[in-house]
């Protein structure tokens, strides 16, 4: 091979540029080693284009010491290339754990507010129980307080019957005389049509004098039908009848619905 | 053959002797990663990472295929070109525009009035367009023969012989 061809043909120009195969650039390698005109031609190409690159970089002056503390001088790059994924698995797992840590958050306010509904509820049902108790312990201490006066001595108990406008209907009359007071039981009366109210009479039989000791005008809202009012009379028997509301002065003898007269008469 | 000489101590990790490389060929490297990159924050970035990789894999050279010089220089494109295939890179929409080498170097105040500087100037100012387009495909680009050939729509025998030729006067400019 005529070692001046060959420098002349451009070969070398070509595998400094990298564009020749394995067992060409082999095949150079060789020819410097055995021909220094060949190596000398190889660093002169070389040298040229470093100069022409060089001249392409901008004008700033890279020291070497900005990259000497990421070279890692005393592990082998062994170390270091297993150090790489190290650095990305932190990662991923940081980001994992951050996605944990969001979703974990998220459940928590979730929870937090659920909590809060139920406290809300569970203190609704318990206001709604305390009323109760409160009201069954109003009506508790009411029926004690009927018993109490039912159960007294002073008191007069006048059963009265129904009468022809109301045969199946009853009513009884606790009187009491000591603060002339009468408790009336009307649990066996029906209720009122419309518009009309129970009047209850005192009466004196000889001669027959009803006076009205009032009207039952919440009948149908009461819940125990046991009605409380003033009776200041010497009453011999006592009546209730069925008047338009308001009252009337003297009773409709037509709409008797009770009667009846203390025993000892 | 001192640079072969650095070139071993490199691959046994040497510090000292890469140092040495590092100053032989970093404005090389930079220029030649600046010309496809054309930003220079992100040039700078890339030409210590290439250093920084060289290092790393400097068990992967071997001297008898090819100059060191090559495999370095095969480097520093590949990152470049990796970076401006980057999303980071087309957000930042860097205009990469068609122009040679060339341009650059005439466009750059030149303040600096080494020898080197001069001769390149007059190399560039001399030289033949085709002889610029086939030193930037085939040295800044890694363009292959056959893709240098098709691009500048030329034999490749032609490339060959016009390469020589190029690097011959550019020789004769700088040297």
């Amino acid at each position: 091979m005529n070692i001046n061809d060959y420098i002349n043909s451009g070969v070398l120009e070509l595998y400094v540029a990298g564009q020749l195969s394995e067992k060409e650039s082999k095949e150079v390698y060789d020819l410097m080693l055995k021909h220094p005109e060949v190596l000398k031609e190889v660093l002169e190409i070389e040298a040229a284009l470093v100069k022409l690159t060089a001249s392409v970089a901008p004008k700033k002056d890279i020291d070497f010491n900005t990259i000497k503390g990421r070279l890692n001088t005393n592990s082998e790059t062994k170390v270091i290339s297993l150090n790489r994924p190290k650095t990305k698995w932190f990662n991923y797992t940081g980001w994992a754990a951050a996605v944990i840590l969001a979703g974990g958050l998220i459940w928590t306010i979730n929870q937090k507010s659920n909590l809060e509904d139920q406290i809300q509820i569970v203190n609704t049902e318990k206001d709604f129980l305390e009323i109760q108790m409160e009201t069954s312990k109003t009506d508790l201490a009411e029926t004690k307080n009927l018993l109490n006066i039912i159960r007294d001595k002073s008191i007069i108990n006048i059963p009265l019957e129904g009468q022809a406008a109301a045969p199946g209907a009853y009513a009884n009359v606790y009187w009491d005389k000591n603060d002339d007071t009468v408790y009336l039981d009307l649990q066996g009366l029906p209720e009122p049509p419309e518009g009309k109210v129970y009047q209850v009479w005192s009466l004196t039989l000889n001669p027959l004098t009803p006076t009205s000791l009032g009207t039952i005008d919440d009948f149908i809202q009461d819940d125990n039908k046991i009605f409380k009012l003033k009776n200041a009379n010497q009453s011999q028997a006592f009546g209730i009848t069925l008047e338009p509301a308001g009252g009337s002065k003297s009773p409709t003898l037509e709409q008797l619905y009770t009667l009846g007269a203390l025993a000892s008469i | 053959m001192q640079l072969e000489l650095l070139v071993s101590k490199f691959k046994q990790k040497d510090e000292k002797a890469f140092e040495k490389l590092y100053n032989m060929y970093k404005d090389s490297m930079h220029g030649v990663i600046y010309n496809i990159v054309r930003d220079n924050d992100i040039a700078e970035e890339i030409m210590q990472d290439v250093f920084i990789k060289a290092w790393h894999k400097s068990d992967s050279y071997d001297a008898t295929k090819g100059r060191f010089f090559t495999w370095l220089i095969n480097i520093a494109r590949n990152a470049a070109i990796d970076k401006t295939r980057s999303k980071a890179y087309k957000n930042a929409s860097k205009n990469l525009n068609s122009d040679f080498f060339v341009d650059i170097i005439e466009s750059q105040d030149n303040l600096d009035n080494s020898t080197d500087a001069i001769g390149i100037k007059k190399f560039v100012d001399k030289l033949a367009k085709k002889c610029i387009q086939v030193i930037e495909l085939l040295y800044f680009k890694g363009f292959t023969q056959k893709e240098a050939s098709e691009a500048l729509d030329m034999p490749i025998g032609t490339i060959k012989t016009r390469n020589r030729n190029c690097i011959k006067e550019l020789r004769e400019s700088v040297l």
